[in-house]
C-alpha cells in the first residue's frame, strides 16, 4: 500500500490532520445542525428556551428565574448574577451571564449576607425574630437563575401576598399549590413553586 | 428522606447493574470486531487511514500526541478569528485572548474542560459548535481508546501492538457517542434544553425590567458533555444553569451519562485479558471509593452551614423543603441529588456541576478534591482504568517486596522498567499539582485571584491544580483564572497532568508488558483477582495516596472543618 511508503511521521501527520477536519465537519457542523432541525420540528417550545408568551409578548422563560420586588409578587431566591461583561455589579437574575457567589462556608460575607436577608425576609412578611426562615430564602443559587422556591418559602410569603392583593389567604395558597410542582415521577429531585408561573397566575387571578 | 436515599441507590443501581455488562460487552464488541462496516471503511479510504495497520506503543503514542496537536493549533486559531467567523448572533466580542485561547484548547483537547471563560458571554456558536462539541467526541474517544490500547498491551503475548488509533477514534464515535448523543439531546430538548440558533431571547419582565435570556444549540453539547466526561458547560455556571440541566430528570440522566461507559470499562477489561475475575475485583475497589466518598458528601450537605442556623436560617429537611447547606444550590434537585452529582462528576473526572463546589461544607469539599487528587475512583474515559492499572502494578511491587518475590501481573513480569514509568505517571500527578500551586503562592499577584480568605482561598488554589492536573475541570469558581499566569500555568498543569501522567508513561508500560511472553502460573504465584488483592490494592491507593496529598488537604478543606466547627469566620 502507498500508505506504507510514506515516512512514519508524515504517514501519521496526515492521518491527524484528515480525521481533525473531518470530525469537525461531521460532530462540530452535521450533528449539532441535525439535532437543532429535529428538535425544533419534535418540540418547537422547548427548544427556543420555552419562553412564555403573553399578548404576543415574551415575558420570560418558565425555566429562567427573573427578579420580583413588589410586596405583591411571590419573590425568588437571592441571586449573585451581575451585569454583564462586570463581575462586581450585582444585577439580580442577568440571564445574560449566570452566575454564583463562591462564597466558602466560612467566608464572613456569606454569613453577613444570610443574616442580613433573614432580617429583611422578616421584616416584609411580618415574622417573629424567633422564626427560622427557610434556607432556599436567603441563600444565592448555583446558576443565580432559580426559578424556583421551596414550599416552606412559599407559604411563608402567601399571607403577605394576599394582603397587597387584596385576595383571602386561600386563594393565595390555591394559587401556589396549583403551581408546586411534584418530584418528576414522584421520586426524582424535591417538590418545588415556580415563581414566576405563580406570579403570572395571581395576575392573571386579578384581571379574571 | 427516604425517598432521597432511594433515588440515589436506583440510580446507583441502575449504574451496576444496568450498565456494566451490557455496556462492557459493546465496548469489546467494538473495539476487537475484525470487521468495519461499510461508513468506516469509506471513512478509512477517504481520510487516508491504513485501518490494518497495527501499532506499537511509540507509533499509537506518536498518534495520540499529533492528532491533539493539530487539534490545539485548529481551535487556538478558531477562537482568535472568533470575530471573523460566523453564527456569532450576539456579536460576542471581543475574541479569547492568546492566553485564554490556549488555555482553552488544551483544556478540551484533554477532555479536562477546565474554564476561565464564561460561555454565554465568551464564545460565539460556532466555537461553541465546532470547537467544544467537537472536541467533547474527539477527546472522549481519544481517552477511550489510550485505555484499550493500555488493555490490549497487557493482553498480548510477546507482539508490541497496540491497536490502531485511528480505528478506535472512529468506530468510538461512530458506534458509540454519536448514536447515543444523537438519541439523548432530543430527550434533553423535550426536558427543556434549548437548541437553536437564534439570538438571546428579550423579553420584558412582570415587573417591567428587560431580561436577556442567553441560549444556543445546548442540547447537542449537553449529552456529549456528560456522556464524554468532558464537563465544560455551554454557560458559565455549568450544569446548575437550568437551560443546561432544567429538571431532576435532565440531572439524574447526566449523572448516569457520566457513569455509563467508565465503570463498565472493568468488564471490558477483565474480557479482553481474558481475567474476568480480575474486572470484577477492579469494580469492587473503584466502587468501594465511590460509596465511601458519597457517604462523605451526602451526610455533611445535608446537615449545613451551622453558622446559617446561627443567623437564623431553617436548614433542616421536611416535605416542605431539602435544607442543607443551600448556597451556590439549585431547589430543583436538591441535596440528595446534588451530593451524587458531586461525587459522580468528580470521580469520572467529568467537571461538570450542578451546584457551586466553592460553597460545599468543607466535608463536601474535601471529599471532591479527594477524588481528584486520587484520580482512580472510576476516572476519566480509559485514564481512570489506566491509573488504576498503574496502582495494581504499584501494588504487587509493593507486595512482592515485602515477601521477596518477583511481582507479576496477568502472568507478566513486572520489573524494574516497568516500576520506573509508573513512578513517573504517579509522581508527576503531585508534581504538577505542588508546585502549581507553590508558584501561585509567590507569583506577585497570583493570590489577587482569590474569592474566598484563609484555609477556604488555600483550598481554591487546591482545588484548581488538583482538577487540571486530573483532567477534571470543575472548579472552585470563585478563583479567578482568566489572568495571563493562571491561564498559562494552568493551562501547563493540564498537558502534563495529560500526557506525563497517566497516558504516556502507562501506554510505554503496556508496549513493554506487551513484548513479555506470559510466565505459567506456580504456587509462588500472588493472585490478583481476589477480594484480598481489592484490599490491598484500595490500601495502596489510600496510603500511597493519601500521604502524598494529606498536608496540602490539612492546610484546605481539614482546617476548614475546623474552623467551622468552632464557629470562626473570615
Amino acid at each position: 500500500m502507498t500508505v506504507q511508503s510514506r515516512s512514519p511521521f508524515v504517514s501519521v501527520l496526515i492521518p491527524a490532520i484528515t480525521t481533525a477536519i473531518w470530525f469537525i465537519i461531521l460532530c462540530g457542523i452535521i450533528y449539532p445542525l441535525l439535532t437543532t432541525v429535529v428538535a425544533n420540528v419534535l418540540f418547537p417550545y422547548q427548544a427556543q428556551g420555552s419562553l412564555i408568551t403573553v399578548n404576543g409578548k415574551v415575558i420570560g422563560s418558565e425555566l429562567i428565574g427573573q427578579n420580583f420586588t413588589a410586596p405583591k409578587y411571590f419573590h425568588p431566591r437571592p441571586s449573585a448574577t451581575t451585569k454583564t461583561g462586570t463581575t462586581d455589579k450585582p444585577q439580580p437574575y442577568n440571564a445574560a451571564q449566570s452566575g454564583a457567589s463562591n462564597y466558602g462556608p466560612t467566608n464572613k460575607k456569606l454569613i453577613d449576607g444570610v443574616k442580613d436577608a433573614v432580617a429583611a425576609y422578616r421584616k416584609e412578611n411580618g415574622l417573629a425574630d424567633n422564626v427560622l426562615v427557610p434556607v432556599d430564602a436567603v441563600t444565592a443559587s448555583g446558576s443565580g437563575l432559580d426559578p424556583h422556591i421551596s414550599i416552606a418559602n412559599a407559604n411563608l410569603q402567601s399571607p403577605r401576598v394576599a394582603k397587597a392583593r387584596n385576595l383571602p389567604l386561600t386563594e393565595v395558597q390555591k394559587l401556589v399549590k396549583q403551581n408546586t410542582q411534584g418530584r418528576q415521577f414522584g421520586l426524582l429531585g424535591e417538590p418545588r413553586v415556580n415563581v414566576l408561573k405563580l406570579n403570572l397566575a395571581l395576575d392573571q387571578a386579578k384581571s379574571k | 428522606m427516604f425517598l432521597n436515599i432511594l433515588q440515589l441507590v436506583i440510580i446507583l443501581l441502575i449504574i451496576g447493574f444496568g450498565f456494566v455488562v451490557p455496556i462492557g460487552k459493546y465496548l469489546v464488541k467494538i473495539f476487537t470486531d475484525e470487521k468495519d462496516t461499510i461508513l468506516e471503511r469509506y471513512t478509512y479510504r477517504f481520510l487516508g487511514i491504513n485501518s490494518q495497520e497495527q501499532m506499537t506503543w511509540q507509533r499509537y503514542s506518536q498518534a495520540i500526541v499529533l492528532s491533539n496537536l493539530v487539534f490545539v493549533l485548529l481551535f487556538y486559531a478558531t477562537q482568535r478569528l472568533q470575530d471573523f467567523l460566523p453564527l456569532n448572533p450576539d456579536k460576542i466580542s471581543p475574541a479569547p485572548t492568546p492566553e485564554l485561547a490556549f488555555n482553552t484548547a488544551v483544556s478540551f483537547v484533554t477532555n479536562t474542560d477546565w474554564q476561565n471563560y464564561g460561555g454565554e458571554t465568551t464564545l460565539s456558536y460556532f466555537n461553541q459548535m465546532v470547537m467544544i462539541t467537537c472536541l467533547m467526541f474527539t477527546s472522549s474517544a481519544t481517552g477511550l481508546g489510550a485505555g484499550v490500547a493500555v488493555i490490549r498491551g497487557l493482553s498480548q503475548n510477546g507482539i508490541n501492538n497496540l491497536g490502531n488509533f485511528w480505528v478506535d477514534l472512529t468506530r468510538a464515535i461512530y458506534r458509540l457517542f454519536l448514536p447515543v448523543c444523537f438519541i439523548l439531546s432530543l430527550v434533553y430538548v423535550w426536558q427543556g434544553i434549548p437548541q437553536t440558533l437564534e439570538p438571546a431571547a428579550i423579553a420584558s419582565t412582570l415587573e417591567g425590567v428587560t431580561q436577556t435570556i442567553a441560549r444556543g444549540p445546548v442540547a447537542s453539547l449537553e449529552t456529549i458533555k456528560n456522556i464524554g466526561t468532558n464537563g465544560g458547560g455551554f454557560f458559565s455556571i455549568n450544569s446548575a444553569h437550568p437551560f443546561e440541566n432544567p429538571t431532576p430528570l435532565t440531572n439524574t440522566l447526566e449523572i448516569l451519562s457520566m457513569l455509563l461507559i467508565v465503570p463498565a470499562l472493568t468488564y471490558t477489561f477483565g474480557t479482553m485479558v481474558k481475567a474476568r475475575r480480575q474486572g470484577w475485583v477492579f469494580f469492587g475497589v473503584f466502587a468501594a471509593l465511590f460509596i465511601g466518598f458519597l457517604v462523605t458528601v451526602f451526610p455533611a450537605e445535608q446537615i449545613g452551614n451551622p453558622l446559617l442556623t446561627q443567623v437564623g436560617s431553617d436548614q433542616t429537611l421536611s416535605s416542605l423543603q431539602s435544607g442543607g447547606n443551600f448556597e451556590g444550590k439549585e431547589v430543583r434537585f436538591g441535596i440528595a441529588q446534588t451530593s451524587l452529582f458531586v461525587t459522580a462528576t468528580t470521580a469520572a473526572t467529568t467537571g461538570s456541576v450542578d451546584a457551586m463546589h466553592d460553597s460545599l461544607t468543607p466535608m463536601g469539599g474535601f471529599a471532591a478534591l479527594s477524588e481528584m487528587l486520587l484520580n482512580v475512583v472510576f476516572g476519566g474515559k480509559g485514564v481512570g482504568l489506566i491509573t488504576l492499572i498503574m496502582y495494581a502494578a504499584v501494588t504487587v511491587f509493593l507486595v512482592g517486596l515485602m515477601v521477596g518475590r518477583t511481582p507479576e501481573f496477568l502472568s507478566k513480569k513486572i520489573e524494574a522498567k516497568e516500576v520506573k514509568l509508573v513512578s513517573l505517571a504517579l509522581l508527576a500527578h503531585p508534581f504538577t499539582i505542588l508546585i502549581g500551586i507553590g508558584l501561585a503562592l509567590v507569583w506577585p499577584k497570583a493570590l489577587d485571584s482569590l474569592n474566598n480568605p484563609d484555609a477556604h482561598g488555600f483550598s481554591e488554589l487546591l482545588y484548581a491544580f488538583t482538577s487540571v492536573t486530573a483532567n477534571n475541570g470543575s472548579a472552585f469558581a470563585g478563583l479567578n483564572g482568566n489572568t495571563p499566569f493562571y491561564n498559562t500555568v494552568l493551562g501547563l498543569g493540564i498537558l502534563l497532568g495529560r500526557f506525563l501522567a497517566p497516558v504516556l508513561p502507562m501506554l510505554a508500560v503496556a508496549g513493554s508488558l506487551a513484548t513479555k511472553p506470559r510466565v505459567p502460573k506456580t504456587p509462588g504465584t500472588m493472585s490478583t483477582n481476589t477480594v484480598f488483592f481489592g484490599v490491598l490494592l484500595l490500601a495502596s491507593i489510600l496510603i500511597v495516596g493519601g500521604l502524598t496529598f494529606f498536608p496540602a488537604l490539612a492546610l484546605g478543606p481539614i482546617s476548614e472543618h475546623f474552623e467551622l466547627a468552632s464557629g470562626k469566620t473570615f
